[in-house]
């Protein structure tokens, strides 16, 4: 299975009121609030952001195996071996993800593979 | 029947009428006209039926370009076909002969025709796997072995595609 990269967690820098504020008498001789920087891991869910498209090939009875692997082949460039593991995923398990990213590109490879007769079709990533 | 690349062409030789005739049925097999499960599979949606736009586009863009494509395939094929129309006797054995650059027209028909006849005939597993039924009895029998018969001659064109270099002596 092919996957772009999930999205690295970002680290932030954000600056907020420390909970007890710090005493800088000692240098000045009055009482002062300082801002303490604080750093926090970004959470926010990777639904929040967008989605990568799928590339999805189905399983046919009747296509050739060394024919479909030379579709990956073509299709995608990939090597031999990673074409042939694509193809016996899809003979074994039904289906195999053979790319995923973005929606325009994902369109033009089920197109291609439409062109060489496979049952692709394109999914959203849940 | 015998197989050979032989310089820019792939040579079939020692075609025996029978096998000839197969050849000569691909372009009309490959043609879904009048079989809708055959259309289905040709034309198959580009979604699993959530994305309905992305579908009906789909139907109004790319399919006629699909359709243009695999036309031209099957076209090529047929101008290949005519070198089986000789004067030659009736039952001599036949040689055909086909340009490299045409080699990719002929797996796009040779698959075409095959998922056709199968979508028509709704052939199973098991039937599609049995390579050593005999072509003789019923029409769908004929038919699986033309399924099997066009899968061999792809198997072969794929090796020859995949041993080719260019400039490679025969």
């Amino acid at each position: 299975m092919s996957r772009m990269p999930r999205q690295g967690c970002t680290w932030v820098v954000q600056t907020r009121q420390s909970e007890g504020p710090i005493d800088a008498s000692s240098e000045k001789g009055g009482a002062t609030t300082v801002e303490q920087p604080t750093i926090e891991k970004d959470t926010r869910a990777e639904e929040n952001l967008d989605l990568p498209w799928l590339v999805i090939v189905h399983n046919d009875p009747v296509n050739l195996m060394s024919y479909v692997t030379m579709v990956f082949q073509r299709v995608f460039g990939y090597p031999r071996e990673k074409a042939e593991r694509h193809m016996l995923e899809v003979h074994h398990k039904g289906r195999s993800i053979l790319w995923s990213g973005m929606r325009e590109r994902a369109e033009l490879y089920v197109q291609q593979l439409h062109g060489y007769l496979l049952l692709a079709t394109l999914e959203k990533a849940i | 029947m015998e197989i050979r690349r032989c310089h820019d062409k792939i040579e079939i030789s020692e075609l025996d009428p029978f096998l000839a005739e197969l050849l000569r049925q691909i372009p009309a097999s490959a043609d879904p006209k009048g079989a809708s499960a055959a259309e289905q599979r040709l034309f198959s949606p580009p979604s699993n039926g959530t994305e309905t736009e992305l579908c009906a586009e789909w139907k109004l863009y790319v399919e006629p370009e699909l359709r243009r494509l695999f036309q031209t395939a099957t076209q090529t094929v047929a101008a290949d076909l005519e070198q089986l129309n000789g004067s030659e006797k009736t039952f001599a054995n036949r040689t055909l002969r086909i340009p490299w650059k045409h080699a990719d027209a002929w797996l796009s028909a040779l698959n075409q025709a095959r998922l056709v006849i199968a979508a028509k005939y709704n052939f199973s597993d098991a039937e599609l796997s049995d390579h050593f039924r005999s072509p003789i009895g019923s029409r769908r029998d004929l038919s699986l072995f033309q399924v099997n018969f066009y899968g061999f001659l792809q198997e072969c064109i794929l090796r020859e595609v995949d041993d080719w270099k260019p400039g490679r002596p025969d």
